[in-house]
């Protein structure tokens, strides 16, 4: 591995206050110190490179920071097309207000889908690659010699035969003026020599020393603070409150209902006097009919759903599966559970919103700057044009920060202050498990056949859960159920000649979003034991069963050999010690995973090793890929053992950490990392490492104990972590 | 009240039962400690208070009076600090949020056991990352220790095709 010592944040340049129009009211941004004149002299090359006389080049970042690396990695592709220097490279977030002013000039802000690289790989290597033309054009123009004859490398534009080079700051301003190449043609990923090394992450020095600015840290002169309390049960409001004893607290400043009075809130001149003086308001809430609904109905709910009769057949159906299974020799049947769950990033929700005559700025961690502006604006009844969303890093996201319901509560609590006040919305702990977007609940019903060779000839495929698409983004569903909610099903990578999957919504007032790593979180952990107990069905390796019913999905075969063979597959694993595999196909990339465990009589599972394998097509920045699928391996075991968002009176019965339970380092097991690019596609790298986990992990506990895990969370089995 | 944050001599007039965590944050605008929790289980607002790792949360400010507090702030002027160091040659972070608390407990750890063990690893650092950073906070306190992890792990970076 790489090592990182004596790294400075010389990398690490946030210029959109400068560049931007002076927007920073005063605000200081996280790291690095900007220098006015050098960003002031810099010259747009094209939107997303600038070059200051001192050869430092700004790459722009379009996306957000939660944690995931790509502030890092994406530039990554811009400057190795531009053949920069990369200690000479500076990244700057692209100024929001600029990017809608310009008609969403910089493409998706949204960092969602692991989708950073993958979404805008080409059209970030295409701006290195013309910005590097446009400085040759330059040079070829300013030295009078033949821009074909002219090299570029390591932040160098040279002319061998004349011995003329320059950095690229004095050929800026020219290269600037030369007209824009049409067609670039892209590296051979042979002369890669940025993309594939394992930059250091430019914002890590920040997180060492508390120079990280998140959403929550933000600061303006004169700013008041708020807490919140939101009608417990979803969808229903205050009926009435009194707050006479609230108002007399020291610092409170007012007590009011936003939002259709679906929302308490004490402002206050600290946050913590405001959180004790709202605890002392007395509501009286309207649970809008919603108040009896518990983990019962709602599961009755959704079993009624496996058996409805107008669900939704999936595209790629195809055969006959009630022929198949009437001639097959055995047929399985089993249901599966995935439970409701939220996302609880370390930084709880927040934002600080100050109105003015014609502006409104925003500060807000978030993963869509752009959406929020919208939802700022919409809920303001202002232009998009009028909001400011001022970027810092997110204290985590894992999908929870694509809606800004949170900047949008912000933005009404200011505008029932003075116009002017800067206020900084907080939630508690327990507002952010309670009021989240869970990962909808679903339930799958699965039935298979084999024929007397032990072959899979049937597939029937039920699910009922929450629709995203439907719910969250309000889009109609088509005719081929939900997308995300059927990942995994909707493509079979296993030769089945009949199959019928289908899906049906279930919803209900919880509302539900997008859960790192989506809709594949959660049907591996169904699809991927199925076949394990297809496998058992048949008396065979559960990786042969595999790899023998995926003779046409080369990639599938691929990474499902790597991750056996990296953890030893065929030599028997010591006494007492269990093995279990799976395989996903999730956001344009193949993992696979195997786990060895042993479980002793009190239900102790003991994890002795995790192999995790990845093929993404490419790799941007290996170090960051690693880093990526450990965290999701927390994240999946956190799944598996103790994740479970419960309902009882129309509420959500956790509400921290104390009865929200996740993984610690005491907990974490050995995991090792396989890099397996083969080329040719991009990838996602930071959800996908999840989906093959919980599977392999519950296929080992299976062959450990000789019991089936169809509902999660395991807690509920009597099995702990050792 | 007078409190001893980070070698100064801070006067602050709120209630007693003010935890320190806010002082330090919206008071004194030491924003390096962070809120994750409010319960004392998630570490994020781990201090030093008279060099042992406290979580701010739940101290009222009141019993933080005549004793040495130290932040993440306080803990080098120029992220020198080997823990720090440890940090960013380990790229643990990856949101960043919780590892104000993670250092400031690592550091308090190796402050009292220059060579912990794995289980006085896991004894000590109970804070919760999201991100799921573990591995590479362990991997960064034994590389500070000059032990090595009984929980070994390997890295495979199959070249790029």
């Amino acid at each position: 591995m790489n090592t990182f010592n004596n790294l400075s944040r010389r990398n690490f340049l946030f210029a959109s206050a400068a560049v931007g129009g002076g927007l920073a009211l005063g605000f200081a941004l996280p790291v690095g110190k900007v220098d006015a004149a050098t960003v002031n002299s810099a010259k747009r090359i094209n939107i997303w490179v600038e070059v200051a006389p001192d050869n430092t080049v700004t790459i722009k970042y379009a996306r957000s920071e939660m944690g995931q690396g790509s502030l890092t990695s994406a530039p990554q592709l811009v400057a190795d097309e531009l053949d920069a220097n990369w200690d000479q490279v500076r990244i700057a977030y692209v100024d929001v207000h600029e990017h809608l002013l310009m008609n969403k000039a910089w493409g998706s802000m949204q960092t969602v889908g692991s989708q950073t690289i993958r979404n805008s790989q080409d059209y970030l290597r295409k701006a290195g690659a013309t910005a590097r033309a446009m400085l040759v054009a330059a040079a070829a123009q300013s030295w009078k010699v033949p821009a074909s004859e002219i090299t570029v490398q390591n932040g160098i534009v040279a002319h061998a035969a004349s011995k003329k080079q320059s950095g690229f700051g004095a050929l800026a301003a020219l290269a600037a003026t030369m007209p824009v190449p049409k067609d670039v043609t892209v590296k051979d990923p042979k002369n890669w020599h940025i993309i594939g090394q394992s930059m250091p992450r430019i914002d890590i020095p920040a997180s060492v020393n508390g120079a990280q600015v998140y959403g929550v840290d933000v600061s303006l002169p004169g700013m008041v603070y708020a807490a919140i309390a939101q009608c417990p049960v979803f969808g229903g409001k205050a009926r009435s409150f009194d707050a006479a004893s609230a108002r007399e607290r020291r610092g409170v400043i007012d007590v009011f209902t936003i939002d259709g009075d679906t929302s308490v809130v004490v402002v206050a001149d600290n946050w913590w006097r405001a959180k004790q003086a709202l605890a002392e308001v007395q509501i009286e809430w309207d649970d809008n009919g919603n108040g009896k609904v518990d983990d019962a109905s709602i599961r009755k709910f959704f079993r009624d759903g496996l058996a409805a009769k107008d669900a939704d057949p999936l595209r790629n159906n195809k055969g006959d599966v009630d022929g198949a299974l009437k001639g097959a020799t055995k047929v399985l049947e089993a249901e599966y559970f995935t439970p409701y769950l939220s996302h609880s990033p370390m930084e709880p929700m927040g934002a600080t919103v100050q109105i003015g005559a014609d502006q409104v700025q925003v500060w807000a961690s978030t993963q869509a700057a752009d959406g929020l502006a919208g939802e700022v604006a919409g809920a303001l009844q202002r232009k998009p044009e009028e909001i400011y969303v001022h970027r810092v890093q997110a204290g985590g996201g894992f999908g929870r920060r694509g809606g800004g319901d949170y900047a949008r509560q912000a933005a009404l609590i200011a505008a029932k202050l003075p116009q002017g006040t800067p206020v900084k919305l907080l939630w508690t702990r327990e507002e952010d498990t309670q009021h989240g977007m869970y990962r909808p609940l679903a339930m799958y019903k699965l039935q298979a056949g084999l024929d007397a060779n032990n072959t899979i000839v049937g597939w029937r495929t039920r699910i009922a859960s929450g629709s995203l698409m439907s719910q969250r983004i309000g889009a109609p569903l088509g005719k081929n159920g939900d997308a995300m909610a059927t990942e995994g099903f909707s493509r079979l990578p296993y030769n089945v000649a009949n199959q019928d999957h289908s899906y049906i919504e279930r919803r209900t007032h919880i509302p539900i979003g997008f859960w790192r790593t989506v809709g594949w979180s959660q049907t591996p952990f169904a699809r991927e034991q199925f076949i394990d107990e297809l496998a058992q069905a048949a008396g065979e390796d559960p990786l042969q069963f595999r790899l023998r019913h995926m003779a046409q999905d080369e990639l599938s075969r691929h990474i499902l050999e790597v991750a056996a063979n990296a953890a030893d597959w065929k030599t028997p694993p010591a006494k007492g010690v269990f093995r279990g595999i799976a395989t996903t196909e999730p956001y344009d990339s193949f993992t696979a995973a195997v786990v060895e465990l042993s479980v002793n009589d009190a239900g102790v599972i003991r994890i002795h090793r995790i192999v995790q394998a990845i093929n993404s097509g490419h790799v941007v920045n290996p170090n960051n890929v690693e880093a990526q699928l450990q965290g999701a391996t927390v994240w999946a075991l956190t799944a598996a053992m103790w994740g479970e968002i419960g309902i009882e009176q129309g509420r959500v019965k956790q509400s921290n950490f104390h009865d929200y339970r996740v993984l610690r380092l005491s907990e974490m097991p050995k995991v090792e990392v396989v890099l397996a690019p083969t080329g040719g596609f991009w990838g996602g790298v930071g959800e996908p490492g999840q989906a093959p986990l919980l599977p392999a992990f519950c296929n080992a506990l299976a062959a450990a104990t000789g019991k089936r895990y169809r509902t999660l969370p395991l807690r509920q089995y009597g099995l702990t972590l050792a | 009240m007078k409190l001893q944050i980070n070698d100064q001599v801070h006067e602050v007039d709120v209630e007693p039962e003010m935890p320190l965590l806010w002082v330090l944050r919206d008071i004194l605008e030491l924003k390096g400690t962070k809120y994750g929790c409010g319960i004392a289980q998630c570490g994020a607002c781990t201090v030093h208070v008279d060099g042992e790792p406290m979580r701010s949360c739940v101290m009222p400010v009141s019993v933080a009076v005549g004793k040495r507090i130290t932040t993440i702030e306080g803990l080098s002027h120029d992220a020198s600090h080997p823990v720090q160091q440890a940090w960013i040659k380990h790229q643990v972070p990856q949101c960043g949020y919780c590892q104000s608390g993670q250092i400031m407990a690592a550091a308090a750890l190796l402050n009292k056991k220059p060579q912990p063990t794995d289980a006085d690893i896991n004894a000590a650092m109970s804070n919760i990352c999201r991100c799921g950073t573990y591995k590479r906070i362990r991997d960064a306190i034994h590389d500070v220790a000059g032990t090595k992890p009984e929980v070994a792990t390997e890295f495979t970076n199959a070249a790029n095709v």
